[in-house]
């Protein structure tokens, strides 16, 4: 995994524009390299779709799966020009051990219907990771067989790596514990 | 011990989906209905147990709620979220050159893998390349943390089952190797000795005596487990065609590392995506067979053994130069200079209380720990603090299989199986 050897840090050029190869595309999904990675911006409808062709081409391991919210920072430049910039981005991270490639699906969010088809009839090891989008992001996974809290306590409020959720201002919840036995 | 490269093939790929996903080994109910059902019921032959979240072999604070038919678990569910800190979070409030004091932190076990992801996406954002001297340190420091977290595991493991003085033997162990760390770092544990840039500082006067004095008592050590441990009837008793996986059943739950190697699926990043100086050291991948315990036990063993290996090839290529890249945008002035110049001295402070930008972007840098792929990914905004931090844990996706490989096993088996797949907590909750 070696860089790009550029000796020079420079601010003002971002590293991602080293080769953003227009109107590449694969299985329908929009192809953006940056560096040595591959990145792939598909539609949430056409995610279980893109995710089953991937996973026919090799594409067997689901490695991550994460959320990320974009409310303070919205004009990202490393998107391209096709896709519509949403506010909460579903990233999916593959790994294909054959050929030892990976690919990052970057999936673009609306905050007013914070929903994404659940992965898990594919990766049935995304349960943990959505559950911890959900958890974090709030982004709800339809499908999903549990989709409930899985780091903080069931009857917490609010979504802490959402940027609106601010830090050290939130009182401390403490559950209520059961007095019988 | 060799390098076979079977890979899973898609038939038997479908199938063990089909059987994960209408798996009913998981048991998905909510913590009151859990606390309801909880105990003895008079008109049901299952009865829900919890295990932990204090308890000696839960390694930290894991919770396992069990569903048991008199002593076998039918159906279990880890509850994880006891350790939870919010260091996602945390690190979105610290600049890149505070960000390994915190990541550092999460996999306790292994804390120069978490330094070592979090540098290495910070230095894809940036693009730079850190000297060569700098990526053999890295190597090495490494590679020695791998020798101090297989050797902890080795402890605890046979600590679980009740060979109380491995406990001794492996601390006893690893301690030689902690000593090594401090010596270097300073520190322990929790180093932040990799950073964003090079390492910290150069190595020690002696640095070469203190690992070789390591390298050449160690195998003496690794043969007396064999002694105590491997070859040992009760022991293998104990681990062998308890708590089985397929590497098909691995890959469908993003299992990485040892565990997916005792199914004999030979995926190590050090060999398949090389990163540092990998490419320049020769060893082993090494697999195992029947994805049991006792595989999981070997495979650290023997791992043990290829990182005193590429520990020796590493003191013989140790190349001289920088430590840390000299691009004054990243990297501090040295110490000397501050008291002399006017212009280091602001630099300096430049450095440590606004940090360094990092131009905008986003990328995923992913190192092989000893518990699997620990992966980072930071998005920037062209500020001096990543605008999203997010670490893969590789414990994190592991703990799912728990459930599978705990199915129909005996409730004594579930320490041994939560014991083979080393969760650290830390790295679980972050």
């Amino acid at each position: 995994m070696a860089e790009a050897p550029e000796s020079a840090v420079d601010a003002d050029t971002p590293a991602d524009e080293v080769a953003p190869v227009p109107a590449e595309r694969l299985h329908g999904a929009l192809v953006v390299r940056v560096g040595d990675e591959v990145v792939l911006h598909a539609e949430r409808s056409d995610l279980v779709q893109l995710v089953t062709k991937l996973r026919a081409d090799g594409f067997w391991q689901c490695i991550d799966l994460f959320g990320v919210d974009y409310l303070t920072h919205p004009g990202r430049s490393h998107l391209p020009a096709e896709v519509t910039p949403e506010r909460f981005e579903v990233v999916v991270s593959l790994l294909n051990h054959n050929e030892s490639r990976r690919v990052r699906i970057r999936v673009q969010v609306p905050e007013d219907d914070p929903t994404v088809p659940t992965l898990f009839k594919l990766h049935p090891g995304t349960e943990a990771m959505e559950r911890e989008a959900y958890d974090l992001f709030g982004i709800v996974f339809t499908d999903h067989p549990d989709m409930t809290r899985i780091l903080l306590p069931d009857e917490w409020s609010g979504h802490p790596l959402r940027k609106d959720y601010s830090v050290g201002r939130i009182p401390v919840q403490f559950k209520q514990g059961s007095t019988e036995r | 011990m060799t390098v076979t490269d079977s890979k899973a093939d898609t038939a038997k790929l479908d199938a063990a989906l089909e059987h994960l996903t209408a798996d009913h080994s998981v048991l998905r109910l909510s913590e009151t209905e859990a606390e309801r059902r909880s105990g003895y019921q008079a008109d049901s032959e299952r009865m829900i147990m919890n295990m932990g979240p204090q308890h000696p072999s839960t390694h930290g604070v894991l919770r396992l709620v069990l569903e048991l038919e008199g002593e076998i678990v039918t159906r279990s569910k880890p509850v994880i979220g006891y350790l939870h800190t919010g260091m996602e979070k945390t690190g979105e409030e610290l600049t890149y050159a505070q960000g390994c004091t915190n990541v550092t932190r999460m996999d306790y076990a292994s804390p120069l893998f978490n330094e070592l992801a979090f540098s290495l996406a910070t230095e894809k954002l940036l693009g730079i390349e850190v000297p060569e001297r700098a990526q053999w340190i890295r190597m090495l420091m490494c590679e020695m943390n791998r020798l101090g977290s297989h050797l902890l595991f080795m402890a605890t493991n046979g600590m679980d089952l009740g060979a109380v003085s491995m406990m001794l033997y492996g601390w006893r162990e690893r301690e030689e190797v902690l000593r090594f760390l401090e010596m270097v770092t300073g520190l322990r544990m929790n180093h932040n000795y990799i950073r964003p840039g090079g390492v910290a500082a150069d190595l020690p006067d002696g640095w070469r005596d203190s690992v070789i004095k390591i390298l050449e008592t160690l195998p003496h050590r690794l043969a007396e487990f064999d002694t105590l441990l491997t070859g040992q009837p009760i022991w293998r008793e104990r681990l062998q065609g308890v708590g089985v996986i397929t590497a098909e059943e691995c890959l469908a739950l993003g299992t990485t590392g040892p565990i997916l190697r005792s199914t004999g699926f030979a995926w190590d990043l050090r060999r398949d995506q090389p990163y540092l100086r990998y490419d320049d050291v020769e060893f082993d991948v090494v697999v195992g067979t029947y994805g049991d315990c006792f595989d999981r036990y070997a495979i650290r063993l023997a791992e043990i053994h290829e990182s005193i290996r590429i520990v020796w090839q590493i003191l013989e290529k140790m190349p001289t130069g920088d430590y840390r890249i000299q691009d004054k945008k990243v990297t501090p002035p040295p110490r000397a200079r501050i008291d002399e110049s006017m212009e280091a001295l602001i630099h300096h402070f430049k450095i440590f209380t606004e940090g360094f930008k990092v131009p905008e972007g986003e990328a995923y840098a992913a190192v092989e720990s000893p518990r699997g792929e620990l992966g980072c990914y930071i998005v920037s905004d062209g500020s001096a603090k990543p605008y999203r931090m997010h670490i893969r844990g590789p414990s994190f996706v592991n703990l799912q299989t728990l459930p599978h490989l705990m199915r129909d096993s005996l409730i004594a088996d579930t320490v041994a199986i939560v014991s083979s797949v080393d969760p650290i907590m830390g790295e679980v909750d972050r």
